[in-house]
């Protein structure tokens, strides 16, 4: 008799298929995997802290850095639980713009997740394929906003700036390119021997242990539970779009790969819906004080360039009370738990990470499988390390 | 609205019949309901919600935790721990608030009850060091290993430095703490 | 290449360092590794809308073993510090360092507790690439100064520096 003994194997932080610096120690028997344990925190960056450091208005960057596949998801959360603190009430029009934007924002996370997830599974040329596509999307980032990536463009009781004229051109063109290139990933993924072979029963967890263990986002659906905060709780004016929420069967990666390709199509119905019966108004709510006067009325009005003023230097008193606003994110429920003492700076800004929580199932759905497995399942939790660690 | 109302008239019920000595205060805030128990209490309150099937306030969203040092709630207790549930069902939210003591704050853990609560257990006791009793393993999660303290108590400084380059040069800059 | 059929049985002259510096130059082989939102706009430059490739450098080293350039995308965390310090160490010599985005150059927004204010401080950087995050033209531009840079050394000097380096 031959002694058994197992090897513990060290992965990441500088892997190519950990999506950037997650590190997993794993206790190997030949290639079964018996423990698996996620070590995060290589890109902790202290954001909640930071933020509590900043006036209201000032943190909204921040909360672009961290999930920065999807900023306008972050901003979004954000502005709403100030706007429920604050009790502001904001225009149609912006509800729609913000839908509009986050919907895009969730395509292009997916993108980007398709084409990591492929790649680590070998299939080399989906990155290219995918990030054709999400040029298109940072198009009307760039449109909106001028910058590509961390726009900030949703702000507390509106947006940033009007929507540029040429919008509706470069939205067309996102609806045009997307499904397009979305039968180019179908035709080469998912009659894709290989790829199936890896994803099918792969990464598999119950409806019941999905519960217990807080998932949310793709992962929960992708085991049947059919629970959407879009739905569940509407928030930006969600229950105004005609939409479906796709839900898989045994909760493995092969099924949360077609649950997000579907998710991807509803949110280009959501797009097309907002942008057919985009409300006109005004870009940003009338609270004086509180939200930042138009920047027109900034050049040419007293008060409104005596609000600006205040508002950037000094901030605004807020109520005492914590409040909690959680959004479907690309990755899950992504909430907001702002407590306030009643000064102008934040007292606490929790950030309730879904990729964080979604990967403490990863022990869970890789032991007792073998270790190529390991792989997949993280590429198929979708994390994003800046949320993990913030 | 209604549904919510109504839902919160049935937490109340629920509190009142089987917890009434446990319910410190209550709180709505913007329509959110929230209860402070006794630290003591937290885990029986959890595990009967559990099982509840009535409330069906299964599925925990998130833990987390507040520091109220230089405030005038510090009286209370300095460190506020926040369980935050929510029903799949009736989609309405409930917070549970534990207040604890300045010195050696500790609560019983939940991680039996929900697999998930493990690691947001952990981030609290990295963060704001709170201890979780029976918590399979409270280690460091976020913070570097070097790193003493917990990041996120009002009594750590941010500890940012004065911007300036270096050149590559070997010159320490002035760290303000 | 052709350039046989067009030279033949000649010598071309050029010095030492004309020549080393060219291969370097030419065949640069990045270290592919991403710390934070700067890395997806890394990976956008190796994608096809602006694709690196045009410069000679679209293999990306897993290993830092078999590359020489480091692209520092992100902001390095007090807890990935010593990580970073030991991929540079392992990379073979000749290495340049470029530092992408704010936060790698000295510390971006956030000045707090957790993030190393410049990765200059614990590795020689070459190049800074400055934006939150930089459009990928930047990255290119970036790369692009520090070909001119190479084009500049002299063998000679490179060696002392890398004895000083390493010791
Ligand atoms: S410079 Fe900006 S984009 Fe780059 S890592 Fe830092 S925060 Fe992210």
């Amino acid at each position: 008799m031959t002694e058994q003994k197992t090897v513990t194997v060290n992965m990441g932080p500088q892997h190519p298929s950990t999506h950037g610096v997650l590190r997993v120690v794993l206790e190997l028997d030949g290639e079964t995997v018996i423990k698996a344990t996620p070590v995060v925190g290589y890109l902790h960056t202290g954001i909640e802290k930071t933020m509590e450091n900043k006036l209201y208005y000032k943190a909204i960057p921040c909360t672009d850095r961290m999930d920065y596949l999807a900023p306008m998801s972050n901003n979004l959360g954000y502005c709403l639980a100030v706007e429920k603190l604050m009790g502001i009430e904001v225009p149609e029009k912006v509800k729609w713009a913000r839908v509009l934007l986050t919907e895009l924002t969730r395509i292009k996370s997916h993108l980007v997740w398709l084409g990591t997830h492929a790649l680590d599974l070998g299939a080399m040329s989906m990155l290219l394929y995918t990030f054709r596509e999400r040029e298109s999307i940072i198009d009307v980032y760039e449109a909106v906003s001028g910058q590509r990536m961390m726009s900030t463009y949703i702000r507390i009781g509106g947006l940033a700036k009007e929507l540029p004229k040429d919008f509706d051109k470069w939205v067309r063109k996102v609806l045009k390119q997307v499904p397009q290139g979305m039968q180019d990933y179908i035709d080469l993924l998912s009659g894709n021997q290989i790829f199936i072979n890896r994803t099918k029963g792969v990464a598999v967890i119950s409806a019941e242990d999905a519960l217990n263990y807080s998932l949310s986002g793709p992962m929960l659906r992708g085991s049947g539970i059919k629970h959407d905060l879009r739905k569940a709780s509407p928030y930006s004016g969600y229950e105004n779009f005609d939409f479906e929420i796709p839900v898989g069967r045994i909760g493995d990666a092969w099924d949360r790969y077609l649950l997000r390709l579907e998710e991807m199509r509803q949110s280009l119905r959501i797009v097309q819906q907002a942008l057919d019966g985009m409300p006109e108004g005004p870009y940003r709510a009338h609270v004086p004080g509180v939200v930042l006067p138009p920047k027109e009325d900034v050049l040419y009005k007293m008060e409104s360039m005596i609000h600006h003023f205040k508002i950037i230097t000094e901030g605004f008193e807020t109520p005492r009370g914590a409040v909690y606003q959680a959004i479907e994110a690309p990755k899950g429920e992504l909430g907001y738990y702002i407590s306030s003492d009643g000064s102008n700076k934040p007292h606490r800004v929790r950030v309730r990470p879904p990729s964080y929580i979604n990967l403490g199932a990863l022990p869970k759905m890789v032991e007792g499988r073998l270790l190529s497995d390991v792989i997949c399942a993280i590429g198929t939790i979708d994390i994003v390390l800046g949320e993990v660690d913030r | 609205m209604e549904q919510t109302s109504l839902m919160t008239e049935k937490i109340r019920d629920f509190f009142s019949s089987r917890f009434a000595d446990a319910v410190i205060s209550e709180d709505n805030f913007r329509d959110q309901q929230s209860f402070y128990v006794k630290p003591e209490a937290i885990f029986d309150i959890c595990q009967t919600l559990l099982n509840d099937a009535e409330l069906d306030l299964k599925y925990l969203s998130d833990i987390t935790s507040l520091d109220w040092l230089g405030d005038e709630e510090a009286e209370k207790g300095r460190f506020e721990v926040v369980y935050n549930l929510y029903s799949l069902t009736h989609h309405n939210r409930l917070f549970l608030k534990v207040r604890l003591q300045e010195d050696n704050p500790r609560i019983r853990t939940v991680s039996d009850l929900w697999a998930g609560a493990n690691c947001m257990e952990r981030e609290v006791w990295d963060l704001m060091g709170i201890d979780f009793e029976g918590h399979p393993d409270m280690t460091k999660v976020l913070t570097a290993d070097e790193l003493d303290g917990h990041p996120l108590r009002k009594d750590f400084p941010l500890t940012w430095e004065q911007p300036k380059f270096t050149w590559n040069k070997d010159d320490p800059p002035e760290v303000i703490k | 290449m052709g350039l046989e059929e067009k030279i033949p049985d000649s010598i071309i002259l050029t010095t030492v360092d004309k020549m080393a510096n060219w291969a370097h130059k030419r065949s640069m082989w990045p270290l592919g590794f991403g710390l934070a939102c700067c890395a997806i706009e890394m990976m956008s430059t190796f994608a096809p809308h602006f694709d690196l490739a045009r410069f000679g450098m679209e293999v990306m080293r897993p290993s830092p073993r078999q590359a020489d350039l480091m692209i520092v995308a992100g902001r390095v965390s007090m807890k990935m510090a010593p990580v970073v310090k030991t991929l540079y160490e392992q990379m073979p010599n000749p290495k340049w360092v470029l530092s992408m985005g704010a936060c790698a150059s000295c510390g971006g927004v956030f000045n707090n507790y957790a993030i190393v204010q410049g990765v200059d401080r614990i590795i020689p950087v070459d190049v800074y690439v400055p934006g939150c995050p930089p459009r990928p033209e930047q990255l290119i531009d970036g790369i692009l100064k520090l070909y001119e840079q190479i084009e500049k050394e002299s063998v000679k000097d490179k060696r002392e520096e890398w004895g000083r380096r390493i010791g």
